[in-house]
């Protein structure tokens, strides 16, 4: 099957070589498929600093990697022509996190949307463009009398955000990568726009790349789940099974210190920590060595691969040694839904000893 | 019977603009008994910011308190001088604002900035013993002493939100308001934050405000909610009647918005839009969006009332 858009093997550092101390390294050895045949909705989902951003800067290539390759439709980011560039940018739409950077302040707002209207002729006359872009406004929740005609320091952090959103879904790519597309949104109208997505996925058959911190609601709209956890990828799989059952113990912090809007209270254990004081330097092992409850040995030498623990589940944790590892650039044969060859049992069982 | 800390009668703040005025904050009631942890939730917009910024008297013009009693320590807090007020905030009531983290002075260290607020207070006491009291502090949030000598800037976001909780509470204040206190924080993080105020909230023997907009912070910080639609209280019960058994539509169908972890199913936003503050409809504020709204309802303003015991609601169908 083609793959749409790949990451193999990438890496990110920042400042300094490889060797220099100095340097941080973002994003390591991050391996990802999104097949073009069969539309997909993958969340990554990390806390800050565990390198989502820097993923989807490099999945736009907005961002060189430092190692590895970041492919659209089997081409390589780094030697395409431009022609391919065009149509990648058209196939492959953002919707950033950070409302406030993506706007030219000396703009109005309308500029970012009818530039896409004209630039890829998704209308024929003025009108027709002006329908357009309020259809699509609406369909985020902003008035377009209230939106259009302003410039994005007279629109709140929420507003900006749906406008880029209404932006996307304007297009109608072959591939949204949303970063935080509704993180400063109201819950009632999170769930509108979220749903907007969902809908894109199933009657267009756009695939979506859904980058967040949010673990509920990624729960809720992806298929196949990748935790981030200082760079590296700590647990990769079905969502109802990293979710429901997560092995990492960084999933399961993560999981137990989600507050649930429920009349249960599921914060009931309070956290173990020390005080708080200036950040010790990293090792060289495991990203979450030094808070990990179940630290050993191996933990402190090296980096644990990704142990295949379920058909639809991988983990890099030395605690699951005893499963077999996966190969790096083989990440996506843990995903639900992937037309992988390994032995086969039904989904979600545990694969045998 | 616990006795009320802070009583708050028809509150009501407007925002003057050459549009119209903004009922930021409409008839607003509630107390707060000693020891309790009261939530305001909301939707941006709702109010609650407002709300809190009206008790502590930071509201600035074009605002204005335009009517309302705030009873603390049998003192009507909106009759007092401003040098009285000054005394009162830090001291009695004490604030962690929005974004306080990023507002902490870039240029000064963290014992200087919460030396600060104990000298202006009046605390007259010797550099060590100052000192010695800041330390207390950063050990009564879970921060190490060589935060002290630290620049903001060189804390995690979670380390300067404890910071900002020291600074608020260095004068031991009988009531403690945290307006959004974590939002720009990792949930991890957040959690560590909300149980450090936890404890010196137990520690003081005192009350918080917890306003927010995550509904799962509140239902897993506080006792009761108040909830806030439009610049009103429009529901006000225990926090687990909230979540098992609310009252106000409006409520049910924000609950209802929420994802969960529990099982995957249909997102379910609430259709339309907020009211414009400056523009409100006739009758209840929400009967727009209201699946259950009747001709009283676009009519007649509901009133509160005391639906269960200790639960209220401002809703014509109760």
């Amino acid at each position: 099957m083609t793959t749409l858009l790949e990451a193999r093997g990438v890496s990110k550092i920042f400042g300094g070589g490889v060797f220099d101390r100095s340097s941080t390294v973002a994003l390591e050895d991050f391996s990802m498929a999104i097949d073009s045949g069969r539309p997909s909705i993958t969340a990554v989902v990390g806390e800050s600093g565990s390198g989502k951003t820097t993923l989807a800067r490099l999945l736009l290539g907005l961002v060189t990697p430092t190692r590895g390759q970041v492919l659209y439709q089997g081409q390589d980011l780094q030697a395409m022509a431009h022609g391919d560039w065009r149509a990648f940018r058209r196939d492959v739409q953002v919707i950033f996190q950070d409302p406030y950077e993506v706007y030219n302040p000396f703009y109005r707002v309308d500029h970012v949307l009818s530039t896409p209207v004209a630039k890829f002729r998704l209308a024929s006359t003025r009108a027709e463009a002006r329908g357009v872009i309020e259809e699509a406004l609406k369909a985020v929740g902003l008035r377009p009398e209230e939106t259009l005609g302003r410039f994005p320091h007279q629109l709140s952090g929420g507003q900006r955000q749906r406008v880029m959103v209404a932006r996307a879904l304007l297009l109608k790519p072959r591939l949204i990568l949303a970063d935080e597309p509704v993180s400063m949104v109201d819950a009632s109208l999170r769930a509108t726009i979220l749903s907007s997505l969902r809908t894109m996925n199933v009657e267009r058959g756009i695939s979506i790349i859904y980058i967040t911190h949010d673990l509920a609601t990624a729960y809720q709209i992806s298929e196949n789940l990748v935790v981030l956890y200082r760079g590296s990828v700590a647990e990769v799989g079905d969502v109802e099974l990293v979710v429901k059952r997560p092995s990492h113990p960084y999933t399961q912090l993560l999981i137990s210190s989600i507050p649930l809007a429920s009349a249960e209270r599921s914060w009931a254990t309070e956290s173990a920590g020390a005080p708080a004081g200036p950040q010790a330097p990293s090792n060289a092992g495991c990203r979450f060595a030094d808070r990990c409850p179940s630290v050993m040995g191996p933990c402190l030498q090296a980096p644990p691969p990704l142990f295949q623990t379920d058909r639809h589940r991988a983990v890099a944790c030395y605690l699951y040694q005893s499963a077999p590892a996966l190969a790096g650039d083989k990440m996506g044969n843990a995903f639900a839904g992937s037309a992988s060859r390994a032995p086969g049992n039904s989904a979600g069982a545990p694969m045998a000893p | 019977m616990t006795a009320d800390v802070l009583r708050v009668h028809g509150l009501v703040v407007h925002y003057h603009t050459p549009l119209g005025a903004v009922k930021a904050a409409d008839n607003v009631s509630f107390s707060l008994k000693a020891g309790e942890r009261l939530g305001f939730a909301g939707e941006s917009g709702s109010g609650k910011s407002t709300m809190v910024l009206a008790i502590l008297r930071m509201i600035k013009s074009p605002g204005r308190i335009e009517a309302g009693e705030i009873w603390l320590d049998d003192r009507n807090l909106l009759t007092l001088s401003e040098e009285e007020m000054r005394q009162v905030r830090l001291a009695r009531i004490a604030m962690i604002p929005q974004g306080s983290m990023n507002s902490l002075n870039p240029v000064m260290r963290v014992k200087q900035q919460i030396a600060d607020a104990l000298v202006d207070h009046g605390t007259r006491l010797p550099k060590r013993q100052v000192e010695e009291r800041v330390r207390g502090l950063l050990q009564s949030v879970g921060l190490q002493p060589e935060v002290a000598s630290m620049f903001p800037h060189e804390l995690s976001g979670g380390m300067k939100q404890r910071a900002c909780i020291a600074i608020a509470i260095s004068l031991r204040p009988k009531v403690i308001i945290a307006d959004e206190p974590t939002s720009a924080l990792d949930v991890v993080v957040q959690k560590q934050v909300m149980e450090t105020l936890a404890r010196v909230q137990r520690e003081l023997d005192a009350s918080v405000i917890l306003v927010g907009h995550d509904m799962g912070l509140v239902a897993q910080f506080v006792d009761r909610v108040g909830v806030m639609y439009a610049g009103r209280l429009v529901e006000l019960s225990p926090v687990r009647d909230i979540f098992t058994k609310s009252l106000h539509p409006y409520t049910q169908m924000l609950i209802a918005s929420l994802p969960s972890l529990d099982q995957k199913g249909a997102f379910q936003g609430i259709p339309g839009l907020p009211p414009l503050l400056r523009d409100l409809p006739p009758g209840c504020a929400f009967h727009p969006r209201c699946p259950h709204a009747v001709d009283r309802c676009r009519m007649e303003e509901p009133g509160s009332r005391e639906v269960r015991p200790n639960s209220w609601a401002a809703c014509h169908l109760l």
